[in-house]
This record gives structure tokens, sequence and C-alpha cells, in this order.
């Protein structure tokens, strides 16, 4: 009888956790737009409503979708590692200098070497974003929160420098770069969602998304099915056995900072190869921090993290259209829950952990 | 020539000393909280509060000092939420600052949105007793008579707000309190060992969550100064960063008083350099870009943490939430 | 004061964890200015006691009477208003504040520190005068020895008003110097009339300083006599002897070739006290060296150098290569435990917990923990039910119940986890294999298991160490057994001429007759 109830929990206790603190951080934001003046249930159906109530309102949520499946990815596989890497915002504006460079000198070459330089570019500068703030904790113990946090600015600097004074187009008073090659546009998704019946209209939503599912399928076999994800698993949770086993953890975390890096550098796929077209100043705008909630919410793997993407992208986009249809609120609410979420879902998951599994399992 | 030159320090000086002001007293109340064990990457949510907060009551009420109240009311409030998540429930201290700081972000502009209509923040205050004003100590009008050095004493130490002249009282109690008081031992002895602290009788809950609270004030003040004394109102974000900074100036004052007050001038030194040297062609390197400058505090931390200038050393027990062990 | 009255008494005292009982029903008689001793194993519920005397873990039954006065004590705070005062083993002092502010830390007297300081200064003065101990007040206590610090500990029971000093193992990081200066201020204590309890499992001490011993096993008290009326070996045979539960049968070993070796290892710790002090040992295949003494002597450290986790500060660790022909310096290596593996050494840590297993991961994780890299012949992915299926069948060999290899490994009991990593180690086909307490906090069935096994390994020629502070078992299991004392190795006994008092005496520092004192 225990077993069976033990097997019962174990399936349970993914979905039912994440969903309990989601449910929290909902009914706080509620009790926000009463404080407002506004009705909670009102807001829900706007959001449902402009997120999933139509084909374009579906296309915009997939597209947000799709960052934030590069960044919840990003801030896992360091997670895994033992590490909290809040420079996924920092990490990806680099990256997207890397894809920049693939779609504005690189635009002769075919459209799928231009995007997969962009690929290895976005990845490439993205870690190298990372390496830094990965090297001085692993090898000097320095708080990777800290540094990664300054490295957020300093990027933002010196992006902003670079599109400011490097990339811009002659004459031009908007801080951005001049457009991409054509061979550098990722195609639109608008066609393989008309054969499913759905009309994206005009939402940007491109071939990023598909980019995206198979990098997270990547980080499920590199996490469970290679040694070396073996390897950084043990590190994130024991580094003594991790040495006993003949594992560095200084070495492991190293690395994982890197792919952390280079998977948020991977995000310009879908908001510059795929949307704008050219690069932006701060075209990230914020993706960074909600693939921490994204993260913490789909409990650092891959199909939660998707599915946690999912949410935030109908929170993001909903969010959009409900500032948009009641005017009194703010699309700043969005990022109340996205706090709220780290917060149930990573400061105190441990509340629910425990009654819990008590309901389930009758321990001595 | 020299006129000029001269000028040009006393103006930069008075502007290091106003942008020094929230970076004090915010690193203070890290000095607080941190001594004690708990991690004080909470800083810059707590300011935010405090900015929309007094942002919204100087508005309001049309004071200053009811301003200032709200706003460190709201920095307290969410320092205690903070605290029964870190001290009480044992949570992650770094992801919980986080996940606070964001929520803030959030909920200022959206409330400001609803009670004021004006966009996401709260109304431009014009009204002179709705800020802190800028004050004249006595006898600067003097001072002023004879430019060399006059003007140090007229428009570097006088002529600032009554916060900045609180932020400067501030540092010799704070070191007092710290290293002359019980309470101060107490809190040093918390963030180095609690256990030993617990055998020898302090509630280690206690000491911490008093900590917090104070660091609370402290940020109540800094976010106030930022929304009614430098500013003229709340506006989203505006703290862009200085929390985290002045984190940064603590660590870098290897979490001692004095050091941490030296770090936050340098800081703001730098900074007010930054705005004076924009566009200005230098010998040898010619005009240095302003971003570059302005990422300048932050370059100087991540040297600082990679071990070039001087070792750290925090409290031992930071961000271990303490559990009693058998 | 009623002279008639003890110091302190207790009677019938229990304390329970769950449902096993560290202290099963304590009487105890302690008489003011005296010295009393209480003696045990490793587990005999001497600290436990000592945590209910003080209130740190409240008693679940009988009496505590202080100066004939019955007394219940819910905290520290309650022990330390009746006089009690502990030192504890693992000092509680704040390293970067001075001795001073340790001592008066929690009883500052005003919310100023200079009024207290001030008076504090006076009172601890005028302490340090009647005891006749030196402490530099104003040093940080991190710049100070570990002596001293021992001293400020006890500084901060007397500043209190301590009448009844508890010393939890005092001697343990101290020199022998240091040992005798401690001493010698114990019986400056004593003839002020203060009160002393000493808990240590070092007999030999007990018998230089004490004027009354308690000798307590598994839980209760087996003995309550005057030292003078007493001797060091028959405490130990007190402490230590315990009716053999198993009955192994154990056939002479086969000796064959030296395999490991340790040439004159010595470690320092970052305190600069040498854990290990010029220790050589041979390990021969086919031979279970048996490591017997208290824990705390440098056997954790021996393991540890042995297996790689641990780079000695003096010395080598040389090991034959698989082909017997050459020897192989493996004493610093970038990644200790992976050339060990390499080389066939496997090791079963003594603290499972941290370095054996990953609690939260499965059992089949856990089954692939250090010998997961990759072999020329393996794919680039791990084959998930390949794992399962080696796991389960381990799990059968060695009767690891229940067989489910995706349960998380902290759901198994003690013993079955324990079966895991040997199982685990065993199974990589080793030359040798370094054991540490192989069957701490596990159930008799687990231990003849693990007993039995470890001698058809044997049999089948691998070396085997084992550490152990269960004397019985290394009895039953060794071929030849070696004692270590402070970080040395005092004594090896062949297997047929140890004997329980034997041992018992090395381990606790004792030479045996005729030979002068290893100390």
């Amino acid at each position: 009888m225990n077993h069976l109830k033990t097997k019962y929990y174990s399936l349970i206790e993914p979905v039912f956790l994440p969903a309990l603190n989601l449910f929290l951080a909902l009914i706080i934001s509620s009790i926000v737009i009463r404080l407002i003046g506004e009705s909670p249930l009102k807001a829900l159906h706007v959001i449902w409503q402009g997120s999933l109530g139509s084909g374009e309102g579906i296309g915009y949520t997939l597209f947000y979708t799709t960052n934030y499946i590069f960044t919840g990815l990003a801030v896992a596989i360091a997670y895994h590692a033992g590490l909290f890497n809040i420079g996924g915002e920092g990490q990806a504006y680099v990256g997207g200098l890397g894809i920049a460079l693939a779609g504005l000198f690189f635009g002769a070459l075919p459209m799928w070497c231009v995007v997969g330089l962009g690929i290895v570019l976005g990845a490439l500068f993205g870690a190298l974003w990372a390496a830094v703030p990965a090297w001085l904790q692993a090898y000097k113990g320095s708080h990777i929160v800290i540094t990664t946090i300054m490295f957020n600015f300093i990027g933002s600097s010196l992006m902003t420098w670079i599109l400011v004074s490097v990339l811009r187009q002659a004459g031009q008073q908007a801080p951005e770069s001049r457009q991409f090659a054509s061979t550098a546009f990722l195609p639109s998704l608008k066609r393989l969602f008309l054969t499913c019946g759905i009309d994206v209209g005009q939402s940007p939503v491109n071939a990023a998304l598909i980019i995206a599912i198979l990098f997270a399928v990547l980080v499920w076999v590199l996490l469970w099915r290679t040694r070396f994800g073996y390897a950084l698993r043990v590190v994130g949770i024991n580094p003594s056995a991790a040495r006993y086993a003949g594992i560095s953890p200084a070495s492991m975390m190293f690395s994982a900072m890197l792919i952390s890096g280079a998977l948020s550098g991977c995000l310009g796929l879908n908001e510059l190869m795929g949307s704008q077209h050219r690069l932006t100043l701060d075209f990230p705008a914020g993706a960074g921090f909600i693939g921490i909630a994204v993260a913490l919410m789909g409990r650092n793997n891959p199909v939660g993290i998707c599915i946690a993407s999912l949410l935030f992208g109908i929170l993001v986009q909903g969010g959009g259209e409900l500032a948009f249809e009641m005017p009194h609120i703010s699309h700043a609410l969005v990022v109340v829950i996205q706090g709220l979420v780290i917060l149930f879902c990573g400061a105190l998951e441990q509340l629910f952990k425990k009654p819990l599994r008590r309901l389930f399992i009758n321990e001595p | 020539m020299m006129l000029t030159y001269y000028t040009f320090i006393i103006l930069l000086l008075a502007a290091t000393v106003r942008v020094a002001t929230p970076l004090i007293l915010a690193s203070f109340a890290g000095l607080y909280s941190e001594r004690s064990g708990v991690v004080a990457l909470g800083l810059e949510g707590m300011m935010l509060g405090a900015a929309f907060g007094s942002g919204c009551a100087a508005a309001l009420y049309h004071s200053a000092w009811i301003g200032l109240m709200v706003g460190i009311l709201v920095s307290v409030f969410i320092a205690f939420i903070f605290s029964y998540v870190c001290v009480f429930k044992h949570g992650n201290q770094v992801v919980a600052a986080i996940a606070l700081n964001i929520c803030i972000s959030g909920l200022a502009p959206t409330l400001a949105l609803a009670w004021f209509n004006e966009g996401n923040q709260t109304p431009v205050l014009t009204e002179p007793n709705q800020r802190f004003l800028d004050i004249s100590l006595p006898f600067s009008y003097l001072f002023k008579k004879h430019p060399f050095p006059g003007l140090i004493y007229s428009d570097v130490i006088s002529g600032h707000s009554v916060i900045l002249y609180m932020a400067m009282v501030l540092v010799p109690v704070s070191a007092f309190i710290l290293y002359k008081t019980r309470f101060g031992l107490r809190i040093r002895a918390v963030g180095e060992n609690p256990h030993a602290a617990d055998t020898a009788g302090i509630s280690v809950k206690r000491i911490r969550t008093q900590a917090i609270m104070i660091s609370g004030v402290l940020s109540g003040v800094a976010g106030t100064y930022l929304a009614i004394a430098a500013g003229s109102g709340f506006i989203p974000d505006m703290t862009a960063g200085k929390g985290y900074l002045a984190l940064a100036a603590l660590i870098f004052g290897n979490w001692k008083p004095y050091r941490a007050l030296s770090a936050c001038l340098l800081f703001a030194f730098t900074d007010s350099l930054a705005t004076r040297l924009q566009g200005v062609d230098l010998p040898v390197v010619g005009v240095i870009p302003v971003q570059f400058i302005m990422a300048l505090p932050y370059v100087i931390t991540v040297l600082l943490l990679a071990g070039f200038v001087a070792r750290p050393e925090p409290p031992k027990s930071i961000g271990i939430p303490y559990i009693k062990e058998s | 004061m009623d002279k008639s009255t003890h110091a302190l008494e207790l009677r019938g005292v229990q304390k329970r964890f769950g449902s096993i009982y560290a202290n099963k029903s304590v009487d105890l008689c302690v008489g003011h200015g005296s010295i009393h001793g209480i003696v045990g194993e490793n587990g005999a519920g001497k600290s436990t006691l000592m945590h209910g005397i003080t209130g740190f873990y409240p008693i679940d039954g009988g009496e505590i009477r202080v100066n004939g006065k019955l007394h219940v004590f819910k905290s520290t705070k309650d022990s330390l208003a009746a006089g009690i005062g502990m030192v504890h083993q693992h000092f509680m002092l704040v390293e970067s504040l001075s001795v001073l502010e340790n001592i008066v830390l929690g009883v500052e007297r005003g919310f100023l520190l200079k009024q207290g300081l001030k008076h504090a200064r006076s009172e601890i003065t005028q302490i340090i005068k009647n005891y006749g101990l030196e402490v530099p007040l104003d040093t940080k206590v991190s710049e100070l020895g570990v002596g001293i610090q021992q001293r400020v500990e006890i500084l901060k029971a007397l500043y209190r008003g301590a009448d009844i000093l508890i010393l939890d193992e005092p001697t343990a990081v101290l020199t022998p110097l240091e040992v005798e200066d401690l001493f010698k201020f114990l019986r400056n204590l004593k003839h002020q009339g203060k009160t002393i309890l000493l808990v240590t499992h070092k007999l030999k001490e007990i018998m230089a300083v004490t004027d009354e011993v308690t000798v307590m096993k598994q839980g209760e008290v087996v003995l309550n006599v005057k030292t003078s009326q007493t001797s060091a070996s028959h405490l130990a045979e007190c402490m230590v002897g315990r009716p053999v539960l198993l009955n192994i049968k154990r056939t002479a070993g086969n000796r064959g070739e030296k395999i490991l070796r340790l040439d004159q290892v010595s470690l320092r710790d970052s305190d600069g006290v040498n854990r290990l002090s010029e220790v050589s040992l041979d390990l021969y295949a086919g031979e279970i060296v048996g490591v017997a003494g208290v824990a705390g002597n440098g056997q954790s450290e021996l393991l540890g150098v042995l297996s790689g986790l641990d780079s000695p500060s003096e010395g080598k660790v040389l090991c034959r290569d698989k082909t017997l022909s050459n020897w192989i310096d493996i004493t610093h290596d970038k990644n200790g435990p992976s050339l060990r593996r390499k080389l066939g050494i496997s090791h079963v840590p003594e603290d499972r917990l941290k370095f054996g297993v990953v609690a939260s991961m499965t059992a089949e994780d856990n089954i692939r923990l250090g010998y997961h890299g990759r072999t020329k012949s393996d794919s680039l992915f791990t084959n998930p039910d390949r794992i399962t299926e080696i796991c389960q069948s381990l799990m059968n060999q060695w009767d690891i119940r229940p067989v489910m290899p995706k349960q998380p490994l902290e759901s198994f009991s003690g013993g079955n986890q324990q079966k895991l990593v040997m199982a685990r180690e065993m199974n990589a086909a080793p030359r040798v294999l370094l054991i540490g307490q192989p069957t701490r906090g596990v159930d008799i069935g687990a231990i003849e298991i693990i007993h039995k096994r470890l001698l058809e390994l044997r049999d089948m020629g691998v070396a085997i160490l084992l550490v152990s502070v269960e004397l019985e078992e290394i009895l039953s299991l060794s071929d030849r057994i070696l004692v270590m004392n402070a970080g040395r190795i005092t004594g090896e006994v062949s297997s047929s001429e140890a004997s329980e008092q034997g041992l018992g005496l090395l381990m606790a520092g004792i030479a045996k007759e005729g030979k002068g004192d290893p100390q």
C-alpha cells in the first residue's frame, strides 16, 4: 500500500508543487489587482483571451515562450551544478552581438550556414560573457551572484557603446545596427501553423522555436544520458562525493557556466534573426530574469521548463493585452507574478514539500 | 586658468557627495545585515520600494517628512517579509532577495499607474515642501565671498539636502553601534559563529531579524533620498543597480564601516567624473566612451572579487540559514 | 551549603531519540571539590548525557539535583543559572573577536560595552589570579593556540559563575605539554572547591587526574569507582567487553605480493597539528589489515591519504602497477581518487553520507558513482536500462531491499545503503580495498553479509585495509592488526596474539608490559 502511495507521490510532486506555487503567486497577484480596483477574474479572462484566444495571440505567446526556453535552460544547467546564474540577461545580450556579426557580415553564405554560424557565435559570445564570473567562482570562490549581476551591467554598457558608436547606421538616430542580410532571417512558422488550422497573423513566431525545443531535448540528453551530465549533477548536490568519485567540482562548475552562457547567448536567434532582423538596444528585455522564474518553476527539468516557458509566454502576451484593455493595469504586473513565482518556487519551496510529503508517505 | 580647474574640482566634489549619499545609506544597511550573516542582496528592492512609497506620500500629503516616514515603513515591511522567509523559514537568502527585488520592480509601477494614472510613475513633486531641498549651512554666504578656499564650505559641505547630513552623521554612529555596544557585539558574533552565540544564550533569530529591520530603515532613507531629495518623485527602476553597487562597496570595504564609506565615495567619484568627462578630449586616449566610464564601478567590483584588490573576508556564516544542529 | 549533599546527582536519567535510548537509566553522584571522570566508547552515551545535564537536549526521564535541589533544565540558560558550565570539544568561540569579548558575549551587562568590559576585565583578572591560568585578554582568538583557546572556554564558564564544570574530550586537540598544563589548572580548580566532570575516552588521563570514575556502555552506567581503586586495564575491560554476536569462521589467509605502501607519511592540518606522524605501512594481496584505535587518532586521515582525497605533507604513497613490475608514486596527483580507481584501488568511506553516496539520487545513480567514466567499449550515451539491470543484479546479490533501483538512496536503511556502497566497490574487482567503519549504523543481518564478503574478497587475493572503532570487528576479520594513537602506529599485532585487553591498552596509548611509554 505504501509503495503505491510513494509511486503516486513521486509522480504528483513534480507537477503539484509548481502548480501550487503558481496558484499562490496568482492569488497574491489577484489581491494586487483588487487593490488597484479592478476585477481579478476579468483580468484573468483578458490574459487568457489575449494569449490563447486568437491565432495571432497564440503566435506571440509562442514567440515569447521561445525566449524563455533558452534562458530557462541556461539557468537550469547552472543550477544543476549548484550555481545560481543571474547573468542570463547580460549573456543573452552579448550573445546577440555574436549573432549580429553572423547576420551582418556573413550574409553571402547560404541560409543554413548563416544560421549555423549564428548559433555558434551566439553561443560562443554568451559563453565568453559567462566565463569570467564562472572562472572566478570555480577557482577563486568569488560569489557568482554578485559577479554575474555586475556583468549584466557591464554588458549593458558595452552593448550600448557598440550600438551607439560602432554598429549604428550613419546618419540614423536609433541605436541599432543596419538590417541583417536576408539569409539571416529565420523563417516564420506561419505556414506550419496554417497546416494545423491556426492563423498566427503578424506575430513573429519563427523557426527559433524549433531550435529552442531542440535545445531542450539536447539539454535533457546531456544531463540524464551522458556521463558529463551525471558528473555535473553530482557536483551540484554533493561536491565531496564528487571529489570521492574522481570528479573535479571546479572544472565542472566552470563548464556548466559556459554552457549556461551559451544557451542564453542563443536568445538572439529568436529576437534578432527571427524577429527584428537587426541588433537593437536592450533586446533581451528581461528575458534573462524570466528565465530564472521559468527554471525554478520547471524544477530545472527541460520538460518542466518548456511548460513553464509557455505559461510565462501566456502571462507576458496576455499581460500586454491586459495593459491595453485595462489601462489601469500596467504590464509591470507580469513582473510581479514573475517575482512571486521565484519566491515560492525558489526560496519557499520547502514550505509545502514537507506537509505534502507527509500526506502521502507515512514516515515515523 | 587655475580658477576653472578649481571650480571644476569643487563641482566634482559636490557632485561626489551627492551621489554618494544613497550609496552610503544602502551600504550601511547592508553592513548590519551581512555582519549578522544574512546576505544583503535585497537592498535594491527595499530602496526601490521606499522610493515609491515616499514619492506617493509626498505627493498625497504635500510633505517630504511624511514621505520619509512612509518610505521607511515600506522598506521595513519588505525587510520583514525577507526576514520571515529567510530567518524563520530558512529559505534560500539569495533567491528570496532576487525574488523580492523583481516583485517590487513590478509592483511599484503597477500601483503607480493604478493610483495616479500618470504613466508608471508618481506625480512630479513641484512644491518646495514636498522634497528635501538643499539647505545652506550657516554663514555659507560669507564663505562664498572668498572663493578660495571658501567654496569648499559653501558649495561642497554646505548646500545639500538634510538627508545627506543625516547620512554623514550615520557613519560614525553606525561604527559606534557595531563596535562599542552590546548589540553590535552580538551582531558580529552571530555573523561569525552563530553556534557560539547560541551557546552563549543569544537568540540568533532575534539578532538577525533586528539587523534586517535596521537595514530596512537605512535602505528606506536611501530610497527616499533618490525619490524626493535628488529626484522629484518615483520613476520605474530609478535605483538602477545602486543597491548592488552599495553591496559591492561594502565588500570592497571588507565589511568595515569606514572602508565601506571610502568605497562609496570612490564609486561616487568615478560616477561624477564620468558625467563630467563626457565628450572631453583627453590626452593620449582621446574621448573615452561614456559607457566605459559608467561601467567602471562594476568593473572595479569584479576586480576586487577576483582578489586583485585585497582579499575579501566575509562574515563566516553569511548566507547559511542557522538550524540548530544535533 | 550542606556538605553531605552532592554537587551533582543524577537518578534514572533517560534520553530517547525516536525509539532509540541513548541514555537508558543513568545514576551518578559527584561530590563537591572533586574531579569525576566519565569514560566510554564512541556511542556509549556520554555526550548525550552531558547534553541532558546542560539542557541542550532536555532529558526525557529521571532527576537532576544540583546541591541537593531538584532542577528541570529546558535550555542551556537554565543549567547556566544553576551553576553548570560546559566546555565543548569543538570550541564555541568567535575567532574574530578578542578573548575578553568572547567571555562577555551574552552577559555584557549593559548596552554600552565600555562599562561591561571594564567590569569584566577586573573580575576576570581576579579569576585568573585565583586559579592560575594566563590568558591574554585583548588578543583575537584566531591568533591563539588551541591550548589557550581552551582556557578561554573554561574562563567563559567560570565568569558565568559555574561551580560545576563539564569538559567534553578536552585533550583531543592538545599536545602532551598542554595536557599537563590543563591538569595543573584543573587541580587548582578542585582545591578551590569547584566540581569537575571530565568526559573522555583516554584512560591514561583518567588515571592521572580524576578522583572517581564512571564507565558507560551502551547508554548505561556499568561501573562507578574511586580512581585509586581501579586501573586502566580494568577500565578498558569494562568499556570494551561485549558479547560476541557473530561467529565468523576465519581461516588463515594466504598472503601474496606487496601492493600498496605508505612511506613515512605525515599530514598536517590547517592549524599545523600533525594528524599523521611518520606513518609507514604495507598492504599485501590476500590479507586483511585491521586498523584499531579510538576515533580521532588519525585513522580518517590515513584513509584520506590512501584513497587520494588528501595529500600528505610529507612522505610517499606508492602502488604497484597492474603487471606487478613497477612501483608508481601516487602521493600527489591532480585527481587522486580517479588515479586510484585506474590502479584498482577501491574505497568505502567512513562518512558514507558525505563522501560515499549522493543521498538524493537514485540507487542506480549511486551504483555508478566513481565508475561512471567511459571505457573504450562504451557508447557516447549512457544506457539507462543497462544501468538498471546492473543495479538490480547487484541488489539481488547483496540482498539489498527493496529491489527498486529507481528509489532515492536516502529512502533505504543505513544497512542497505552500506551494502550498496560495498557492492559497488567490490564489483569493480579491485586489487586493494580500503574500508572505514563498514558496519556503522548497520543492522546485524547486513553486518554478517558484509563480513562474509570481505573474507571472500580476501581469499580471492585482494589486499584489504579495514579501519574500525569496533574492536570485535577488527578481531574477527583481520589477519594483522595495527593500532593507531595520536597519529602514529603504536603497535602491530598478529591476529593470533591479539586480545581485547591488549588492544584496548594500545588504543589508549598505554604500552604493553615492559615497553616504555610511547608518548
